[in-house]
């Protein structure tokens, strides 16, 4: 699995595990259960997790797709620079966040979804992955050059296309030369 | 309206069929166990979170059933052999075995999803039950123990008071397979999104085979019985009567000791005959992963395209089909499809590899470190495989629409063509094909043109120009390509591929086109194939449905697609 970006499977799995830690938490406090506590931190957690991955990074290869209306989320985790740049923080804050799913049944599946979105992670920091915002591409507004204001080189009549690409300095093998010069200061 | 039932009307009625079948086994379990006076005292524990846990796993059971059963190919072949008396439309609906898999596989992780927070929900009401939190009966209820002294049977999965519902889910046979199951599932469902399993089949490919784990722990999952029934006794047990005083079990006539037992569990009974058709699918892959394979020639394309010519004793293919290509030097475990290109008249069969991934990519590079007339790396094929192009010649009118690779099964139907034609074959139903062929480059143009090049030689001996009208699109146009077509328009072969047919630029006007083949082919049944993208798809399925009309006197567009 030569070119495999590893961040991209981590990225599906991580945000799959967030919903999963997240509705564990729901259902752990709805149900007054035994440790709801650490079911409202799953909420709180698998909440943060998705909005952290919502965002998909972009490829070093290839187009990116963006998930829709992932920009404002962009810009948020962009923000935070190096730290949510680095795919060992994530591996690290992943692995710390799911640690408390383990200890109350409803968010054990999440504990675990997030634990080996970490490890995955971890693979992906690795292999020197980072996350790089997808940002619109802004157009470069095509500056015209100075040339517009000088008449033009080559008016009609014209030569077949064969002899017509000669450059201008080779004029002495060129089909014809101008009758008048026409650069703008004579 | 009508248009609409011609193109898709078998695909909605067996959807309609099945989502009714999962609606109603999802309804009648949730009843059997909210109403069933056998686990009347079990609601007592849990109150309706048992429905809730067994209307879906019924709902699961069925939908393990079918998820192995589009992704046996051989299987499919066979049925679609054996509906040649039952006519096109059925047939069609085996070329969407893949699009069914991805929903009956979103329905089991609906269901999953359903089943297990009720089963949270169970867990933790168990124990509560158990520690005497919901009152007198429950607690009772929850006291009975499996013991051949006292003649009891427990209703309680949950045994003793330090017990919690993690606990419980990791020292029962249920929950432990659930958790495993799930979790495989979950892995396999992230690793199936679109972005990963085009980007990176191999990743797909391998965490997919966890359905090897889901299946074992499925079938295992109910052994434990733990889910349990009140069982008749003798005397009978008069719930209503006694539910108000446990303390008095045993004690009264009419309120002896309730005895429980777990259902028999009848997940396997679902699920093995797939498992077994699956089973041979992949050990029908082996046995032909052990025959022998010879190359006949190996052609290097321009474009990064590599043209295998190969041999195998006892292969028959037809137009179109696929095969799954393995290279044990590259990687042992990985099969790959690969359209055919040669035509079944022909003697031996070949495929055109583009380098797209890992695996095209080393092939490539190995066959080009061969030294000259030497044979190529052992190869393994499996299959053919069957898919829409088969039944092309049986339109009195087709419409090919190959772009750019995805022409490789029309390379394989007009080869098809013209052994047909030189034998003069009664078969051939065809009267007309249009061909359309878009393309990005011309460099691509190279292996295909002399093919084009000879039909189109041959029908103008035979004087049937009309048979075959191609056209072909250079989507990929720019400003040199109009100046050099601007010089040379007068020439009478095209600059592009010297073939008499014109080149046309940019995409077709497709609504011209249809309207062109409604024009020159009234009252005909019209075969519309394409193995390209998707938007494409969604466009050409448009225009089929816009300009087929119900009216036999007039034409009827009828939609076809391929892809892998």
């Amino acid at each position: 699995m030569g070119k495999i970006e590893w961040a991209m499977w981590a990225n599906e799995q991580s945000l799959a595990a967030g919903l999963i830690y997240a509705t564990g938490g729901i259902v752990g406090v709805a149900g007054q259960f035994r440790g709801w506590q650490f079911a409202a931190f799953g909420i709180a957690a698998g909440v943060f997790v998705c909005l952290l991955e919502y965002p998909r990074s972009k490829r070093r290869k290839g187009t990116s797709v963006e998930r829709t209306g992932q920009y404002c989320f962009t810009v948020c985790v962009k923000a935070f620079g190096p730290l949510t740049r680095n795919y060992y923080v994530r591996a690290f804050l992943h692995a710390a966040l799911c640690v408390p799913g383990g200890f109350m049944l409803a968010t054990v599946l999440g504990c675990v979804c997030l634990g080996i979105a970490s490890l995955i992670y971890l693979s992906a920091a690795i292999h020197g992955e980072h996350w790089e915002p997808i940002l619109p591409r802004t157009e470069q507004p095509k500056s015209v050059g100075n040339s517009i204001k000088e008449p033009p080189q080559n008016p009609p009549p014209r030569p077949p296309p064969e002899l017509r690409r000669k450059k201008v300095d080779k004029l002495e093998t060129a089909v014809y030369d101008n009758p008048m010069s026409v650069t703008i200061n004579e | 309206m009508g248009n609409w039932i011609i193109n898709h009307g078998l695909s909605a009625f067996i959807l309609v069929v099945w989502m009714g079948i999962n609606i109603f086994l999802f309804v009648y379990y949730y009843l059997f166990y909210d109403q069933g006076p056998q686990f009347e005292y079990t609601r007592e524990l849990l109150g309706s979170a048992l429905p809730w846990a067994r209307a879906p796993a019924a709902v699961l059971n069925f939908n393990c059933m079918l998820i192995l059963l589009p992704v046996c190919r051989n299987l499919l072949s066979l049925l679609r052999g054996s509906f040649i008396c039952c006519g096109r439309t059925m047939r069609k609906q085996l070329d969407k075995n893949l699009t069914f898999h991805k929903l009956v596989a979103y329905m089991i992780a609906l269901m999953t999803a359903v089943h297990t927070v009720a089963h949270l929900l169970n867990a933790e009401w168990y124990t509560n039950s158990f520690q005497g939190q919901y009152g007198p009966l429950a607690g009772n209820l929850s006291m009975l123990d499996d013991s051949s002294e006292l003649k009891t049977t427990y209703l309680n999965p949950v045994r003793s008071n330090s017990t919690t519902p993690t606990l419980l889910v990791f020292t029962t046979i249920a929950g432990l397979t659930g958790v495993v199951i799930t979790l495989a599932l979950i892995l396999m469902i992230t690793s199936s999104m679109e972005v990963i399993r085009r980007s990176y089949y191999e990743v797909f490919w391998y965490t997919h085979h966890l359905f090897i784990i889901f299946f074992a722990g499925l079938v295992f999952h109910g052994a434990g019985r733990i889910v349990r029934s009140q069982q008749v006794t003798d005397p009978p047990h008069n719930t209503s009567f006694c539910e108000d005083q446990p303390e008095n079990w045993g004690k009264k006539p009419e309120c002896p000791i309730p005895q429980f037992a777990g259902g028999f569990p009848q997940t396997w009974m679902w699920v093995i005959g797939p498992m077994i058709i699956y089973l041979c699918e992949r050990l029908l892959r082996f046995i032909r992963y052990m025959q022998p394979v010879s190359y006949r020639k190996i052609v290097i394309r321009p474009s990064k395209v590599l043209e295998l010519q190969l041999v195998k004793p006892g292969f028959k293919m037809a137009v179109g089909q696929y095969v799954f290509l393995n290279c044990p030097a590259i990687s042992q475990l990985e099969w790959h499809p690969f359209t055919m290109t040669s035509a079944p008249e022909e003697d031996f069969f070949s495929v055109h590899i583009r380098s797209v991934g890992d695996w095209t990519e080393d092939l490539i590079k190995m066959v080009e470190n061969l030294p000259e007339g030497g044979q190529g790396p052992k190869m393994a094929v499996d299959g053919p495989f069957g898919t829409a192009s088969e039944d092309v010649f049986d339109y009195e009118v087709s419409m090919l629409v190959g772009a750019g690779i995805g022409v490789t099964p029309f390379a394989s139907i007009l080869k098809s063509i013209w052994y047909k034609f030189k034998d003069s074959d009664p078969k051939l139903r065809t009267k007309r094909i249009y061909f359309y062929w878009l393309c990005r480059e011309t460099y691509a143009f190279e292996w295909f043109a002399d093919l084009l090049q000879v039909l189109e030689k041959e029908m103008e001996e035979r004087g049937m120009r009309d048979f075959l009208t191609y056209k072909l699109y250079l989507t990929g146009w720019d400003q040199s390509h109009v100046n050099h077509a601007m010089v040379h328009f007068d020439k009478d072969t095209d600059i592009i591929t010297g073939l008499k047919q014109k080149t046309s630029y940019g995409r077709p006007n497709w609504d011209k086109e249809f309207e062109q083949v409604r024009q020159e082919n009234p009252s005909s049944v019209v075969g519309t194939f394409l193995c390209g993208p998707q938007a494409l798809a969604k466009d050409l399925e448009k225009k089929c449905v816009k300009y087929s009309d119900v009216d036999p006197r007039k034409t009827k567009f009828y939609f076809n697609k391929e892809n892998f």
